[in-house]
């Protein structure tokens, strides 16, 4: 189960070899929220349709920064069957899996998360139904997916307990979490997630989005649609400041964390400024033993998409190697418009060892696949 | 041989020693306003005076307030011969909701400035403080000491009530553009947000670091509203932001640029030229990488060597000894740091004044 397999040639119609490639952020959703139904309580179904979701922004439907296409979907990811890009398990492999040869792809269902709902029942209950609904409609019907676990994030005890619940099952690879939560997430009322993660043996996905109360920004609430794109690399370095200052991964120092779709060129400079404030961070939390850019060496992986692109793309390989070759996952973030294709999207050539561990074997190893 | 000699210190910090220090400069009916609310101080939380960032040990006295005008004579001017050095004043007026008493704070803080430190020594230059929380009263302060070529930007924080691009604001760029005066946006906030995007950090290191996604956001919203198109000769200087952050912010503002620039039509250049042609950043303090083989590469992802403004951020404690300058900088990097770029972003400060 654990052991590394050798990466796996593929030969499509050109006659062209492709390295078979782990996806650790793919996006399926429901084409409507009826087929939810069949994995929710009655109670609840029927509170759904009569209040919608409450979540901590004004839009019961749309959103009050627009996308730049209808659900920030590519174009031409619309299934030919009908429903929705990432609605359909069929079309996602015919236009993704199969030509890119993707042997391990994460499931990452955003549209939306429901850990954000403020209602506690609710946010629970959609959370289980939508875990069931991606063993039965998409991980037990394609070996090489595998799903992350959904839980109601801002009440943690019962994120543990649906953790508790998937331990030990193999059609999930991780616990998945929003960057945009109520409080920072290095914050102690989120701790019982991390220790049912550490107890489950399941590391934590804070994949960039969400809506946690306060504005995108630390000076308030941006114009532009834009903005809270470009907005969400920053959310993230507050996060990663968060969990280390606060003191998480003194705490759970085996805790393994994975930022999700905010790029990764930000990483170096973050630690260090973090290193920079050693000094001021140890006195106010003397408890804290380990300098800020060696648990972020340890404890942290980043996945590539949306990768930045330097003017100089041989900056980008500066960036790689300062976070470290083992630490960065490729990510297509199919079906989204930002969607970075693995046969064009890296601008310089890598050598066959990093390209290796960065399209396949750093996620076969982090993932613990087989 | 003193490396640092003749340089232009593009930020430090008198103390303002509490509001009676202002009395001489209020109105009377502020004076008894705060004599009967019972307002001494208003000190902001991101800089506790005790706190080991907030006063370098051997730059704290034995009594008394920091940073005041003999110290800084001692500390920074003579010590470190500097030509010139601007004072951006710190104080919790940017916190306050009341706009009328915050314009009476700053006109005094302004006051003070001129009076107590600019007339006293001329080595000394500094930026006007601005009520923020109304955009007209803003203009107003701007006006009132424009004329003064001491005055040579306007300062504002990094983290306020609403994204320094917003529309809402353009009048205080009209005016500083008029002026020939730089926007400085200074680490720091009004705490009227949350200083993360995901709420309040428990300590004041998370504050402290998170300035740095403050200052990105800011970037984005002044490139993205269209800041520079309309005020094509103003110019911004970030201050005690680090700078680290600056080559990879440019790479993922422009790639959501070419991504998305239909919803932002009137940006009609790349974000990372613009920001390359209108913002500046002070040099400490220093978020740099351990290595000088990492630094010599960092300077790579710059792009240009026109970005970085010389400062101590004295007496905040970034750096001991006489050692403010990244390791192994280049002889004309560190010419161009120190005096080239202040005297290219700051017009009034190649002036001769009487």
């Amino acid at each position: 189960m654990n052991q590394l397999m050798p990466p796996q040639l593929r030969v499509d119609r050109s006659g062209k070899s492709r390295l078979a490639i782990a996806d650790c952020d793919l996006h399926p959703t429901p084409n409507s929220p009826a087929d939810l139904r069949p994995y929710l309580d009655a109670r609840w179904w029927q509170h759904l349709q009569t209040f919608g979701a409450l979540r901590r922004h004004g839009c019961l439907t749309g959103s009050a920064y627009p996308k730049g296409s209808p659900g920030a979907n590519r174009r031409d990811a619309d299934p030919p069957e009908g429903g929705k890009p990432g609605g359909s398990l069929a079309f996602m492999q015919s236009q993704h899996l199969d030509p890119n040869n993707v042997r391990l792809g994460i499931l990452n269902m955003i549209s939306p998360h429901p850990g954000g709902v403020q209602n506690p029942g609710l946010s629970a209950a959609m959370c289980t139904a939508i875990n069931d609904w991606q063993v039965a409609e998409w991980t037990s019907r394609d070996s090489r997916l595998r799903a992350s676990v959904m839980v109601p994030y801002e009440q943690p005890m019962d994120a543990a307990a649906e953790i508790d619940r998937r331990a030990g099952d193999a059609n999930f690879a991780q616990v998945l979490l929003l960057s945009r939560t109520a409080e920072p997430l290095g914050q102690r009322r989120y701790w019982p997630i991390y220790e049912a993660a550490t107890r489950a043996g399941l590391p934590i996905g804070v994949h960039a989005f969400g809506y946690g109360g306060a504005p995108l920004t630390s000076g308030g609430w941006p114009s532009f649609y834009i903005e809270e794109m470009f907005g969400h690399a920053c959310c993230c370095q507050s996060v990663v400041t968060s969990m280390i200052v606060e003191g998480v991964f003194q705490r759970f120092p085996t805790l393994r964390v994975l930022l999700v779709e905010s790029g990764f060129a930000w990483v170096p400079s973050l630690a260090w400024r973090l290193d920079a404030n050693w000094k001021t961070i140890k006195q106010e939390n003397p408890g804290l033993t380990r300098l800020p850019s060696e648990v972020m060496r340890q404890n942290f992986w980043f996945t590539t998409q949306p990768m930045e692109e330097p003017e100089n793309p041989v900056h980008l390989l500066d960036i790689m190697d300062w976070i470290g070759w083992d630490r960065l996952m490729f990510a297509t973030d199919y079906p989204h418009w930002d969607y970075d294709d693995p046969e064009t999207c890296m601008p310089v050539k890598l050598t066959t060892a990093q390209r290796a561990a960065l399209f396949h074997d750093n996620a076969w190893r982090f993932f613990q696949a087989g | 041989m003193n490396v640092l000699a003749g340089c232009i210190d593009c930020d430090i910090h008198p103390t303002l020693p509490g509001l009676r220090a202002l009395s001489p400069y209020l109105p009377m009916s502020w004076q008894e306003t705060f004599a009967v609310r019972g307002m001494h101080e208003l000190v902001p939380n991101l800089y506790p005076p005790a706190a080991p960032l907030t006063v370098r040990p051997d730059w704290q006295p034995q009594e008394g307030p920091p940073a005041q005008l003999q110290q800084i004579r001692d500390h920074v001017l003579d010590h470190f011969e500097t030509r010139l050095a601007i004072c951006n004043c710190l104080y919790g007026m940017q916190l306050l909701f009341s706009e009328d008493m915050a314009a009476a704070i700053a006109r005094a803080m302004n006051q003070w400035m001129a009076r107590e430190l600019l007339d006293r020594e001329p080595r000394l230059r500094a930026s006007i403080v601005v009520p923020m929380q109304n955009t007209e009263m803003a203009v107003e302060e701007i006006e009132r000491w424009a004329p003064d070529h001491r005055f040579v930007q306007v300062l504002v924080l990094a983290m306020g009530d609403m994204p320094l691009g917003r529309r809402a604001y353009w009048p205080i760029y009209a005016a500083a553009e008029r002026h020939g005066l730089p926007i400085g946006i200074h680490a720091g906030s009004n705490y009227h947000n949350p200083t993360t995007p995901t709420g309040w950090p428990s300590y004041h290191s998370e504050d402290y670091v998170n300035q740095a996604q403050g200052f990105q956001t800011q970037l984005g919203s002044l490139v993205y509203e269209g800041v520079f198109q309309r005020f094509p000769a103003l110019r911004v200087v970030l201050i005690e932001s680090g700078f680290t952050w600056l080559p990879s912010c440019l790479w993922r503002m422009t790639k959501f640029w070419r991504g998305l620039r239909t919803e932002v039509p009137w940006v009609d250049r790349s974000p990372a030229e613009m920001v390359r042609a209108h913002v500046r950043l002070t040099l400490q303090p220093l978020d740099g990488p351990p290595e000088p083989a990492q630094f010599e590469r960092f300077w790579d992802h710059m792009g240009s060597d026109e970005l970085l403004l010389f400062s101590t951020d004295y007496p905040h404690w970034q750096f001991d000894g006489d050692a403010p300058l990244p390791p192994d900088l280049p002889a004309t990097l560190a010419r161009k740091i120190m005096v080239d770029n202040p005297l290219a972003t700051y017009p009034r400060l190649q002036e001769v004044l009487p």
